[in-house]
């Protein structure tokens, strides 16, 4: 499950032949160097064994359906898709914080390691992809990747930008006042935040001390305009003050620092300790969507440097390391997760479309 | 049977509402200890707190998004936008998010919020406290858009909109607020949304209206019935769901049509209720069917030369219910 050149939207013919031996040195010397300190973050971050192979095992399937959605698309099989390859850590450390089917997950369009994390099967996702009639997203009304799971707290998501973060604070204003142990939490890349609702819902989530926490999923690219032209800071979790929340930048590729950080955010949210804004930096692996070709603006280099930012390589390296899990143990989840991809690829391929006139239903109650 | 102002009719339900089910909250600017700028939520914030009578940051898009989230949530929000001019921030929440959460979720999820605006001029209010805005919301599916024009209406529909298991939009006119008076009954009721009302029976032409133009044109029916032109007011109350039937019926019997509202002229709803009366009732027409309506300017002025020029008046009304029988 290591990174292609294909998921990158590079011509394969293109990769120096020395990058292979430069990843393998780099990755070696990242792990000699950094070996205690990962050691000691493993026994801190309060996880069990069981709990961090199943985050891993999340990670894993999710890449597979991803990639796997690609290929549908190359096949034309899926009119289209938008990725989440590269947000894995940041998503999947922040739902091993959550208690799904408790706290609500209010996502946007990358969210596809979260949702997984917090329930949705693969079968579930297929279904959108193939615009099959037991989708339980939308029942293939909506794109692929507009998530909502009902049975998981996945609230339904639009295509505007920056809608949810406010309906998360109504929901979360709705736990307050209804006085229920829930967090309402809230995704959203660092383009959407510039948007006049993510500031209006973050202002009221503030004004209200409210048990919501939003995270920016910072991958430097709203489709193609870069960070330094969206913001004039380094971390938009700089502007958390400002409207009364705490703020975090967090490293998005490093799970177990990501998990700490959405720990305290949702201890703080349900000791009535307010709001969290939560900056992840992650890097984004595709093209923004099967419309996009990054390759028009981003350099060769910058494409060639992500990876090395692969979080599930940067994970499964830890776990190796820890012996917390061996070569076997890996390829047996690897098969696994290409199994259930396979699985729900057929099932969902196999399933009928809804009725043509079936979209005239369900506009009102 | 009290009478009362429109506004009292709007007040009472929240307030009735409000008692009848701990679900319901309102929201929006100085709805609390102010009791709203025209007073509609006068008293609830002493009665029912302040979590439930929630001052609002002023953002339009926060007070119908957090409405959103909090009936997502289990509550049943009654948010009021102070002005329908202001409500244009909120537009994609309305109808991006809220319109569209039952349709896009198969069920799933829904939006049973009611979103309160004033609308409407002839108040000195300028361009941008005079507004109407009714046809961008009616164009929406999934919206519901009701318009009441009397007390008891006022007070019935908004019970009915509060129930409703889908998002409403409901728009009182501001001059009607304290000008119109009427009867509330007495005890629990509640208006169905659907339904107009003919509020004059008259067999020459049809007159469709709501708001304050549904009063002015019963005023000018009174005016031309001296004359012998007997007009049939029907008072629309809910432009969405439509009651073509009503519509339909009422220009069967008279064989005219016209249709009276504030807002400008082009793509007015005016221009619906034309083309549903062209549809279903052509081979019953006698006439053309006429708009009495505001210009395709971009507001209303605030001098008042200028802003009696821009609003159909009974006057105006009058004038073309005449030209209309003499077709």
């Amino acid at each position: 499950m290591t990174l292609d050149h294909d998921s990158l939207g590079l011509d394969s013919t293109l990769r120096p032949p020395w990058l292979s031996s430069l990843d393998r040195v780099l990755r070696h010397n990242q792990s000699q160097v950094s070996e205690t300190v990962r050691q000691a973050q493993v026994r801190s971050a309060g996880l069990s064994e069981e709990q961090l192979l199943t985050m891993y095992r999340q990670m894993v399937l999710a890449r597979a359906i991803d990639r796997r959605m690609w290929v549908l698309n190359r096949q034309g099989k899926a009119p289209f898709v938008i990725s989440g390859q590269g947000h894995e850590a940041a998503q999947v450390g922040a739902a091993a914080a959550l208690r799904p089917g408790v706290d609500w997950l209010v996502p946007y369009y990358r969210d596809l390691a979260f949702c997984i994390a917090m329930g949705m099967t693969a079968l579930d996702f297929m279904y959108s992809v193939y615009a099959r009639r037991p989708d339980p997203n939308s029942a293939a009304r909506q794109m692929p990747s507009h998530f909502g799971l009902k049975r998981s707290r996945i609230v339904s998501a639009s295509s505007p930008v920056a809608t949810q973060i406010i309906h998360a604070a109504g929901i979360a204003y709705a736990s307050k006042v209804r006085k229920l142990d829930e967090v309402a939490v809230t995704c959203i890349g660092e383009g959407g935040t510039s948007k006049g609702d993510w500031h209006e819902g973050l202002n009221f989530a503030g004004v209200h001390k409210l048990p919501f926490i939003c995270i920016v999923q910072d991958n430097d690219y709203a489709i193609s305009v870069p960070h330094r032209l969206q913001m004039g800071v380094d971390s938009v979790a700089r502007r958390a003050e400002g409207y009364g929340l705490a703020g975090d930048t967090v490293d998005g590729g490093d799970i177990l620092a990501v998990y700490a950080v959405m720990k305290r955010a949702v201890e703080r949210a349900r000791s009535g300790g307010g709001a969290t804004l939560v900056a992840a930096k992650v890097a984004r692996f595709t093209s923004h969507s099967s419309d996009d070709d990054q390759r028009r603006y981003r350099p060769q280099e910058e494409l060639e440097s992500l990876l090395r930012r692969d979080p599930i390589e940067r994970f499964r390296t830890l776990l190796l390391d820890e012996g917390l899990l061996n070569e076997a143990g890996d390829e047996r989840i690897q098969q696994e997760a290409t199994t259930e991809v396979d699985e729900a690829v057929r099932t969902a391929e196999a399933a009928e479309p809804p009725e043509a006139d079936d979209f005239t239903r369900g506009v009102y109650a | 049977m009290a009478v009362a102002t429109l506004i009292e009719g709007v007040r009472q339900a929240m307030d009735e509402e409000m008692a009848r089910d701990e679900r319901v909250w309102v929201l929006g600017e100085d709805v609390g200890k102010k009791g709203g700028v025209f007073l509609a939520t006068e008293g609830l914030y002493a009665k029912y707190g302040e979590a439930r009578v929630l001052d609002t940051p002023l953002a339009e898009s926060c007070i119908v998004g957090v409405a959103i989230g909090s009936a997502i949530n289990g509550l049943v929000p009654v948010a009021e936008i102070q002005f329908a001019d202001f409500i244009h921030p909120a537009f994609d929440q309305i109808v991006s998010e809220a319109a569209r959460m039952r349709y896009r979720s198969n069920g799933d999820f829904t939006c049973p919020i009611v979103v309160r605006a004033p609308w409407g001029g002839g108040v000195h209010g300028g361009l941008y406290h005079s507004q109407s805005v009714e046809a961008f919301y009616a164009h929406v599916p999934g919206l519901k858009v009701v318009m009441p024009s009397t007390p008891e209406d006022a007070k019935g529909l908004l019970k009915s909109a509060i129930r409703d298991p889908d998002p409403v939009m409901f728009f009182e006119h501001k001059k009607t607020y304290r000008l119109i008076k009427g009867e509330i009954p007495e005890g629990e009721y509640t208006t169905p949304i659907g339904p107009a009302a003919i509020r004059r029976q008259g067999g020459k032409l049809s007159c469709f209206a709501w708001g304050l133009m549904m009063h002015y044109s019963l005023e000018a029916a009174e005016a031309v019935a001296a004359e012998g032109i007997d007009v049939e007011v029907v008072d629309l109350r809910t432009l969405k769901p439509l009651d073509t039937e009503t519509i339909v019926a009422s220009v069967k019997k008279t064989g005219k049509a016209m249709v009276v509202h504030e807002d400008n002229l082009t793509g007015g709803f005016g221009a619906e209720i034309s083309a549903v009366v062209a549809e279903h009732a052509f081979e019953y027409l006698d006439g053309p069917v006429l708009r009495v309506c505001a210009p395709d300017v971009p507001a209303m002025p605030f001098n008042k030369p200028q802003e009696d020029a821009f609003m159909p008046n009974p006057a105006k009304i009058a004038e073309a219910m005449r030209k209309l029988a003499d077709y």
